[in-house]
């Protein structure tokens, strides 16, 4: 396969066989050589071959080989002549980042981070069966799932603010949730308000560098050293059941379709056809399901920094996801075009202007969080116009992995990783110990490399960049 | 050997192994819960009855570690074991999964999804060998 150099960062697979479009790979030299070795582009092109796919089938500097979609995919779709797929959404609906800032500094909370971890591990359910303390009744379980924040608003887990500065403001108005199978609801049950394990975290962070002091400032990023905390997570089993139906689905009723794929996990629903409208609904009911997640954690977090902290609050500067399908407009060879943007291991990127962004952000863009990996700096970025015409408004959505879980675990041991990052005095608590391990800093792509990436093409520009003090993991 | 792990950038796939496709089920099960934690060593608490039915082995295979997971959620069930695990020309398969709650042990990792990806059910001149990856 030829990858031709576009421009310094951008390169192309040329369109070939049943490809509709070209890949579009954003790229260094450097990153390129490291998708190149598993099969991510061969799946990228696979993407191409989608019905109803405009412009390209995108790569972001962070990608690597998933199941279907590669993870770091965008791809759009016309939403009548064209498909929809659990696939290029991921197991792990609205998996994604929120940010929230304090008024705190480093050298305040420096001495007593022990204590704060160790409040926010007591209070913030993670790992592997660890369950929420939350029973909802089934029409309290059907509010989370159609109204997603309304819900965390009425049960005074969110305030009006917090709403303000999510992405939907967090709730998807598409959502049904009588397409949420009831196995899903039983996976998402006992779990709402849990961190879940693997790559998911809460991280007490303080700002490293400040790139763009003026739309630092409007995001609530003050000064160097200001305290910030993020969350990583997403819809849990709820989420990855309801990829899981929908995939069975597809391959039940439209055998046509799921028998002649590349691979199976491209499973897709054409436009139009119930089966579309069906994982749209429960798509978004598990967007908000995952919405609530992230503002049930923050609730508890509010909570212990105000315990440690005497009466400490934090604001919300953002909460965007990296996995989900979304209905955009986009101008395409001169025509306004409503599609389904897939962004799976991706984060939306509006530019100045966009509706969709917080009044308060609008005139500078949407902010993009950019986690990084365990012990390495995260990443604040601002939207651009430039990504709208490149990218379909999306940045990478992390460090993106190198190395597999099973080659860190013979490579690395969970507490010499977690000596290591003492030293870099990181303190960090996990429900396992040899989950660190697999979570290691080296089993990830260099994250400023991918950031520099973002910054020098133009998707996303830097505002600033966080570094840990503090981690809860699963 | 029951199975072995192989290289995966983002998720965990395996290989599993057996002198018929009922035991390369059982041991596929077996990889599966073992990427979360030794198996080896978890006294037997908890019983349940499985019963399933599908069109061709691939789909049955994902089936039965779909409804794994689901124990693993809604149950708590650490398997460490497998019953008189039998799959039938109709492909329909029945079994006893036998475990512990995963409460009392250290288990690493979330396996959000089985998936399709690589999946490989071949007949070999031992038996059988499946592939499988699993979405972490």
């Amino acid at each position: 396969m030829e990858i031709k150099k576009i421009k310094d960062n951008v390169y192309s697979v040329e369109k070939e066989g049943k490809m509709n479009v070209p890949v579009r790979i954003f790229a260094s030299e450097k990153i390129l050589n490291k998708i190149k070795k598993d099969n991510s582009i061969q799946q990228a092109k696979n993407v191409a071959c989608m019905p109803g796919i405009y412009k390209q089938s995108i790569m972001m500097c962070d990608a690597h080989q998933g199941y279907g979609f590669p993870v770091g995919g965008v791809a759009a779709f016309d939403t009548k002549n064209g498909c929809i797929s659990p696939g290029g959404v991921g197991f792990d609906i609205n998996c994604g980042v929120r940010l929230m800032t304090s008024d705190l500094t480093k050298d305040v909370v420096e001495p007593k981070i022990k204590e704060l971890i160790n409040e926010l591990f007591d209070h913030v359910p993670c790992g592997v069966g660890k369950e929420s303390r939350i029973r909802l009744d089934d029409d309290e379980f059907d509010f989370v799932l159609n109204g997603g924040l309304k819900w965390a608003l009425k049960n005074d887990y969110a305030n009006e603010d917090d709403l303000e500065k999510c992405e939907e403001n967090g709730c998807m108005a598409t959502a049904d949730h009588t397409k949420v199978s009831p196995r899903a609801r039983k996976r998402g049950r006992r779990q709402l308000g849990t961190l879940g394990a693997g790559n998911h975290f809460l991280e007490v962070q303080y700002v490293d560098e400040i790139y763009d002091s003026e739309i630092a400032e409007k995001f609530g990023i003050r000064n160097k050293n200001q305290i910030v905390i993020m969350i990583h997570s997403g819809s849990r089993g709820l989420g990855h059941q309801v990829c899981s139906d929908y995939l069975r689905k597809i391959e039940n009723d439209l055998p046509e379709i799921f028998n002649n794929l590349p691979e199976k996990d491209l499973a897709y629903a054409p436009t139009g056809t119930e089966l579309a409208n069906d994982y749209l609904g429960a798509m978004s009911a598990a967007a908000n399901y995952g919405w609530c997640n992230r503002q049930i954690i923050s609730y508890e977090t509010r909570k212990a920094f105000a315990r440690v902290f005497e009466g400490e609050k934090l604001n919300l500067m953002y909460d965007v996801a990296h996995n989900i399908a979304k209905v955009e407009n986009y101008e395409i060879d001169g025509e306004m075009r409503e599609v389904y943007v897939h962004r799976k291991g991706a984060t939306r990127a509006f530019g100045p202007g966009h509706k969709e962004i917080p009044k308060i952000y609008r005139d500078v863009g949407q902010p993009i969080i950019l986690p990084g990996s365990m012990g390495t700096a995260s990443y604040v970025l601002v939207g651009t116009d430039k990504a709208m015409n490149e990218t379909f408004s999306s940045t990478p959505h992390g460090a993106g992995r190198l190395m597999s879980r099973h080659e860190a675990m013979k490579k690395f041991e969970g507490e010499s990783v977690r000596k290591q990052l003492e030293k870099q005095k990181i303190y960090i608590k996990a429900a396992s110990i040899r989950g660190i391990s697999e979570e290691a800093p080296e089993v990830y792509k260099d994250v400023d490399e991918i950031v520099r990436v973002s910054d020098e093409v133009g998707i996303g520009k830097k505002v600033a960049r966080l570094r840990p003090l503090g981690v809860i993991k699963g | 050997m029951k199975f072995e792990y192989l290289s995966h950038t983002a998720d965990a796939k395996f290989r599993a192994f057996g002198k018929d496709i009922d035991e390369a089920f059982v041991n596929s099960a077996l990889a599966m819960f073992n990427i979360l934690g030794d198996t080896t060593d978890v006294k037997i608490t908890k019983k349940i009855k499985i019963e399933l039915k599908e069109k061709n082995y691939e789909s049955l295979l994902y089936s039965f570690l779909e409804e794994l997971l689901f124990l693993l959620e809604t149950e708590n069930l650490f398997l460490s074991n497998i019953n008189n695990l039998k799959i039938n020309k109709d492909f329909s398969l029945n079994c006893i999964v036998e475990g512990d709650d995963l409460q009392k042990y250290d288990l690493k990792g979330d396996i959000k999804a089985v998936t399709y990806s690589d999946m490989e059910i071949k007949k070999t001149n031992k038996g059988y060998e499946i592939v499988v990856v699993v979405d972490i």
